[in-house]
């Protein structure tokens, strides 16, 4: 299991699914609305000019991300 | 500007049929994710016939339109986009209050054919709440380009709603759409909205507290939805709940009990708020997941690239800021240079009807001082600011309109948010500045956006070092008189708009500096989350943004500037012409501002100026002429060159221009403004900083560059 990443580091172009969300509460809620839950499928799609955020598609709309919060998701890259 | 023209006699006519024929009414919410062409829908709708609420002075946080459908007139309530009714900016609470308590005869939700699955979750939440609703699936051709195809009679049977597919650019499905809502509210189409069913612990939870929950709704609600909001709630539900039904805390004591015999329970097996959270919206997801499977078919990923390629090259490393910086150079280069003629024209034009104007009321033996009060008064005022501020403003802000309306402002934000983390404020922040540019009174209700408490204040006290339209005249008549120089023409357009970018760039760069010391001192903390959507492209429409930027924009920061303008050319007059002993009321206050004025490298009139200018920022030039004028040095202006002889007569040198500019950039916001955001924050305190902390930076920045250009002897 040493494709499991959080996933800032995540590379753009590359896919994968969320395992777990490290956030509580409302920043929870508040990403999970966005469809981003346990078995999303998320690519990253684009750094930001100064490297971060970074813009990742998840189910068919492109949400940017500062680097803190990506920390706090675990994924598997596939 | 609710009455324009046909739509409104026709509303008018209609009201009096109302009372005959007793046509019926029906009040309809329109709901929606963000960047879905909600607000496209609401013009197509209701065309002109429109009260837009986006400007400041208007009770309304939602812009309302009437339709006429069938035998009921239908007003529309455009609320503001959301993606969950989970609320968590102030915004999005507006939204859920909305649709959770104001029991709308029923609710549109407009949802984005390129991207179902993820508006679908507000669809189904709603649908929790009322069976009175209708979706409307916008933007059908733009999916269809993209090789997405939506199934609109498989997903209505899926859901148990109407709905309807659109294209309302070309105004596509609106007759449906119409039709749908007719149905809905009249009780001709019995809906059958589809439930999403919890866990069984879940399902427990939610019955030990609906019935309690139920009592305070209104007849034929179910309680079910709310006891589910009350049991995951932290705070902002409970509180509207509880406001707007109107429960006092002696009657809530069943619900509250009730709540926390239900709490305990899923304590009891296991589950707390976050576990309780992930299991509701788990369901919702992987229930809007399934109906989108079956009701989506795609030609290829259902992904078009044009948009991935646009963002390459706008938002990459080695483009995305120059490309930012090019855009608003561009932007300000067509305002100034395409705004230089018709102003001339109208200077021109106002000075031909001054002379007349003059001679009208010496043929007419009017008294000399009503005449100079009323002319040189009022109407030099109202001349300047109109001939002056429409033509930049007629062309600015179709401009940004356009920017806006392709979808390149969130990027502006994605491209600045590091920075904004720097400050320890929110990307977000860069969508309020936008705004900030047509008026800061705008900006600052924009900032409604932003989630933390925090950093809405931080993005509000300094929305004002972004420079209104109200400033850009003194900027752009500053600019041109003192620093483009001798170069006049195409060369000396691109000067200027090249200028006014740095002045723009230092503003950005003093709310970042602004920003990060106040998250040190007052308002003490890090920054929060960021999550911003990059919506897709989208190709603007002119019409709607001419329409939308005349109407909207320029006619009504014009209508307030004119209004201010003249009361204020009349205060200045009085002022020069009410003498006590020797000298004028004006020439005095001038006096005792002057030693002032002096340190931070202006003079008592233009400080004067810019106080009396307090009720709107693009009369300060106009009073700073007349100031002068007052002394008895009578210069006509019908030129910049002349305008530039009168201030270097009195004493201006290159560091008053620049000093003016900065002070201009960087002062207290104008009274609109702080009205605003008295009503914003609802705290004097607050108030009071967003008004001291812009005219200090400024007053520092003013005496700086004084002391250090006569330190270095550069005057």
């Amino acid at each position: 299991m040493n494709n499991i990443v959080s996933l800032n580091n995540l590379p753009p172009g590359k896919q994968c699914i969320v395992r777990a969300l490290g956030m509580y509460g409302e920043a929870r809620r508040r990403i999970s609305d966005l469809g981003l839950v346990c078995g999303t499928v998320v690519k990253a799609v684009q750094k930001s000019p100064s490297g971060d955020p970074v813009a990742y598609l998840i189910r068919g709309a492109v949400i940017a991300l500062r680097s803190e919060e990506a920390a706090l998701i675990l994924v598997e890259i596939i | 500007m609710q009455s324009v023209g046909k739509a409104a006699k026709g509303a008018g006519l209609y009201t009096t049929k109302t009372k005959n024929a007793s046509k019926k009414t029906a009040r309809v919410a329109l709901a929606g994710n963000p960047n879905v062409g909600k607000s496209t829908v609401f013009n197509s709708l209701t065309g002109l016939n429109q009260h837009t609420g986006n400007w400041p002075g208007k009770t309304v946080g939602c812009a309302t339109g009437k339709f006429l459908y069938g035998d009921t007139e239908f007003t529309l309530v455009d609320i503001p986009g959301t993606y969950s009714l989970a609320a968590s900016s102030v915004e999005e609470e507006i939204a859920r209050d909305y649709v959770c308590f104001e029991n709308p005869d029923a609710t549109v939700i407009v949802v984005d054919a390129t991207c179902l699955e993820r508006n679908l979750n507000l669809v189904l939440q709603t649908l929790e709440i009322t069976s009175k609703v209708v979706v409307c699936v916008n933007l059908m051709d733009e999916a269809e380009r993209k090789g997405i195809w939506v199934d609109t009679k498989r997903l209505e049977a899926e859901l148990g709603v109407p709905v309807v597919g659109a294209c309302a650019t070309k105004s596509k499905g609106m007759e449906a759409l119409c039709r749908a809502v007719w149905e809905v509210v009249s009780g001709k189409i019995k809906t059958n909205p589809i439930r999403v069913k919890y866990s069984p612990i879940t399902e427990n939870a939610i019955s030990i507290a609906q019935n309690a929950a139920s009592r305070f709704l209104p007849e034929g609600q179910s309680g079910r939805w709310a006891a589910l909001r009350l049991i995951e709630d932290e705070g902002s539900f409970t509180d509207s709940f509880f406001t707007y039904l109107g429960i006092a805390p002696t009657d809530s004591e069943a619900l509250t009990g009730a709540l926390a015999v239900a709490k305990e329970y899923l304590m009891k097996n296991g589950i707390d708020a976050d576990a309780f959270r992930d299991g509701i919206v788990s369901e919702i997801i992987s229930t809007a997941e399934r109906i989108a499977k079956t009701a989506v078919v795609f030609d290829n990923d259902g992904r078009d690239d044009t948009d991935r390629l646009a963002d390459k090259y706008l938002v990459s490393k080695r483009f995305g800021f120059p490309i930012m910086l090019l855009l608003l150079c561009i932007v300000l280069w067509l305002t100034v240079w395409g705004a230089n003629y018709p102003s001339m024209l109208l200077t021109k034009g106002f000075a031909a009807l001054e002379k007349w104007l003059y001679a009208t009321f010496i043929s007419i033996n009017s008294p000399y001082w009503l005449r100079e009060l009323l002319v040189s008064g009022v109407y030099k005022t109202l001349a300047w600011v109109v001939s002056v501020m429409l033509p930049p403003m007629a062309i600015f802000f179709p401009l940004f309109t356009f920017l806006e309306d392709l979808g390149y402002l969130p990027r502006v934000a994605f491209n600045l948010d590091n920075y904004f983390k720097k400050a320890r404020a929110c990307g977000k922040q860069a969508l309020t500045m936008c705004m900030g540019f047509g008026c800061n009174a705008v900006g600052v209700m924009g900032c409604r956006i932003i989630t933390s408490p925090r950093e809405r204040l931080l993005a509000i006290i300094t929305n004002s070092f972004v420079p209104c339209n109200g400033k850009f005249p003194t900027l752009i008549a500053i600019t041109a008189m003192f620093f483009t120089g001798a170069i006049s023409g195409f060369f000396g357009s691109v000067v200027s708009a090249l200028i006014l970018t740095s002045v723009i760039v230092f503003g950005i760069f003093m709310t970042f500096v602004i920003s990060r010391f106040l998250s040190s001192t007052v308002l003490k903390g890090l920054s929060s989350g960021f999550m911003l959507e990059l919506p897709p492209y989208r190709k603007p429409q002119l019409g709607r943004i001419i329409i939308k930027s005349i109407k909207d924009k320029t006619l009504f920061v014009l209508g307030r500037a004119v209004s201010v303008a003249a009361p204020a050319g009349l205060v200045i007059w009085l002022m020069a012409n009410i003498y006590v002993g020797e000298n004028s009321f004006l020439s005095l206050s001038a006096d005792f501002l002057e030693p002032f004025a002096h340190l931070i490298g202006l003079d008592g009139y233009i400080l004067l100026a810019f106080i009396l200018g307090f009720p709107a920022n693009e009369i300060v030039v106009p009073l700073i002429i007349m100031g002068y004028m007052s002394k008895g040095s009578m210069v006509g202006f019908e030129s910049l060159y002349e305008l530039k002889e009168l201030f270097v007569s009195n004493g201006w040198t290159w560091l008053t221009a620049l000093c003016v500019t900065l002070f201009s950039l960087m002062h207290w916001p104008c009274a609109t403004t702080c009205i605003t955001i008295k009503k914003e924050t609802g705290s004097l305190k607050w108030t009071l900083i967003s008004f001291i902390v812009p005219t200090m930076a400024g007053i520092f920045i003013c005496f700086a560059v004084t002391i250090i250009s006569s330190l270095f002897g550069l005057v």
